[in-house]
């Protein structure tokens, strides 16, 4: 479509003004979390910090261990990357190219999976863990996170592009299934792992519901829960809760920046964050 | 298709995460429907044969618990305000940046638009609480040089949902704004050529050509969308714990809130009632989508 020059000033401006909001709350929260409290409450507000201090992140490390959070984060985080990679390719594989009995029923019962909210699972998964006297610990937080449908979905669909000559040229070869598999398949599918591996990573590192009910003592909470329980306990003290927000944050940010073709392709194949 | 040497062969790749899906999803689903007809308190996990079945009396319960019913209407409100709101502005985004502007320039509002899809909810609410801070807060401290007084947002009945939303649809349009661009990219040329020496004006060619030919990422993102909002929890939860005078209690925040007093058995009703509406409404959404 043609457009003249002053439709796009137009159309610049009005992005820009867009992106200034979207961005505006992450930068006023970036910067605060340098201020000491005097300053954060001080009218008029400053908007770059004329004291930078790095305070608030020496108190939130001691007082409320985010070094810790932070690390079970991170251990949690990536033994759900690590699941998911496994599982989902090699059950994508069974699906995409062997034959099964019962195979259909079986994938579109995982595939329903997918529908299911959170807070429904979460009462009786809790009950089962507490049964299996895994509250309160990383296998019990980690466990259900490992098997995800949304891993085996995209690892089909990607497998299931692959040409099925290479198989039949391996199996002629005399290899076995699983040397295939490891040998063959795995190998060429590091572009679909890598955008599953970030979308796993991401929901990981975000998710709050069921790690908030499973870790009950400091020492396991993740960042989202530690956040959640500060906010509670120094719901007005927003110097340390602003600069608990960038600890979360700031991680996701730079993967993103850095990675962000994999994101949109990840949206692009799946539809699904 | 091809087929393994020995049978159930396949098997062997599928089997170990489905005994694990059965353990850790497809057995608690159906526990957690068992356990919505049964007195279940956080204090019979211990001995499970303490737990009495009581019938449809959860059921009957959430119907006449205010706060319950209280809760299912502020999540209607909020779906049905989120919408409309995070599929128009992604649109508009999407349309804007499709307008011929520059590749760099349109890739990095993309970037800067999606970001906050990306990020942790619980790290966005804490923002959110400090930038709607009557006194401290920058909305307030920026309304104050126009010369208006800003009402105490969290802490008002008549501005905290409404405050919940904005944040919510601030931070959901851009998965949207992804989803249609890719969809307008895939737009033929050609379309937007023939209505214009037709005599098609851009308003025009924008509810005759775009709004159709995306019909179905609009669909996508309307379901898609719905099954999530219908499950807002951690907003509420850190912004305003549900208040003030349960103005904000979300329907997953109150059963959250039930789990955590140990109602199991009451919270699971209510859950199941959510899950039986989310299914509900997603299959309606589709079905009117698609045959119209």
């Amino acid at each position: 479509m043609k457009r003249t020059r002053g439709q796009h000033v137009i159309t610049y401006v009005g992005l820009a003004a867009g992106l200034l909001l979207v961005i505006g709350p992450f930068l006023w929260a970036g910067l605060s979390s340098f201020k000491p409290e005097s300053e954060i409450r001080r009218d008029p507000p400053t908007l770059l910090p004329e004291t930078w201090t790095l305070g608030n992140y020496a108190e939130l490390l001691e007082r409320v261990h985010i070094g810790q959070a932070f690390m079970n984060s991170m251990i949690v985080a990536l033994a759900i990357v690590a699941g998911n990679l496994l599982f989902g390719s090699m059950v994508g594989y069974g699906f995409a190219k062997l034959q099964f009995r019962g195979k259909n029923v079986v994938f579109a019962l995982v595939l329903a999976q997918m529908a299911v909210p959170a807070i429904v699972l979460m009462m009786p998964q809790f009950v089962l863990i507490a049964k299996l006297g895994m509250v309160n610990t990383f296998l019990g937080i980690i466990l259900p996170g490992l098997i995800n449908p949304l891993g085996v979905f995209l690892m089909r669909q990607f497998i299931a592009d692959l040409p099925d000559e290479l198989i039949h040229a391996a199996r002629v070869d005399g290899a076995g299934e699983f040397r295939i598999f490891f040998r063959i398949i795995l190998p060429l599918c590091r572009p679909a792992m890598a955008t599953l591996g970030l979308i796993t990573f991401l929901g990981a590192w975000n998710n709050f519901l069921w790690p908030a009910v499973v870790a009950q003592s400091e020492d396991l909470y993740t960042l989202p829960v530690a956040l959640n329980i500060l906010n509670f306990a120094e719901g007005t003290h927003y110097n340390l809760l602003v600069a608990g927000s960038v600890i979360v944050i700031a991680p996701i940010l730079i993967l993103f920046v850095f990675l962000q073709r994999f994101f949109i392709q990840g949206i692009a194949t799946s539809g699904i964050k | 298709m091809i087929h393994a040497r020995r049978t159930g062969l396949g098997w062997v790749f599928v089997l170990p995460f489905l005994l694990m899906f059965v353990v850790f999803y497809l057995g608690p689903l159906l526990a957690g429907l068992g356990m919505s007809f049964t007195d279940f308190r956080s204090t019979d996990v211990a001995d499970v044969l303490g737990v009495d079945p009581v019938g449809v009396q959860n059921y009957i319960r959430l119907a006449q618990d205010e706060a319950m019913v209280k809760a299912a209407v502020n999540t209607l409100v909020f779906v049905v305000v989120c919408l409309p709101l995070t599929i128009g502005l992604g649109l508009a985004a999407a349309v804007a940046l499709n307008s011929g502007i520059g590749r760099l320039p349109a890739a990095f509002f993309r970037l800067g638009y999606y970001l906050p899809h990306i990020t942790s909810i619980i790290g966005i609410a804490v923002a959110w609480k400090f930038l709607l801070e009557p006194e401290a807060g920058l909305v307030n401290r920026l309304l104050e040089l126009i010369g208006v007084q800003g009402p105490a947002w969290l802490q008002d009945q008549r501005t905290a949902l409404p405050s919940i939303i904005a944040m919510t649809a601030w931070r959901g349009f851009g998965f949207d704004m992804v989803v249609f661009l890719a969809a307008l990219q895939g737009i033929p040329r050609e379309l937007y050529e023939a209505a214009e020496v037709d005599g098609a004006g851009r308003r025009q060619r924008f509810w005759s050509i775009t709004v159709p030919q995306l019909r179905p990422v609009i669909l996508f993102c309307t379901v898609y969308s719905t099954v999530g909002f219908l499950q807002f929890m951690e907003e509420p939860l850190v912004m305003t714990g549900g208040g003030p005078l349960n103005s904000t209690l979300s329907v997953s925040l109150a059963i959250w809130k039930q789990f955590g007093v140990g109602n199991y058995g009451y919270a699971g009703a209510a859950a199941t009632v959510l899950f039986t509406v989310i299914i509900a409404l997603a299959v309606l959404q589709l079905r009117i989508g698609r045959s119209r």
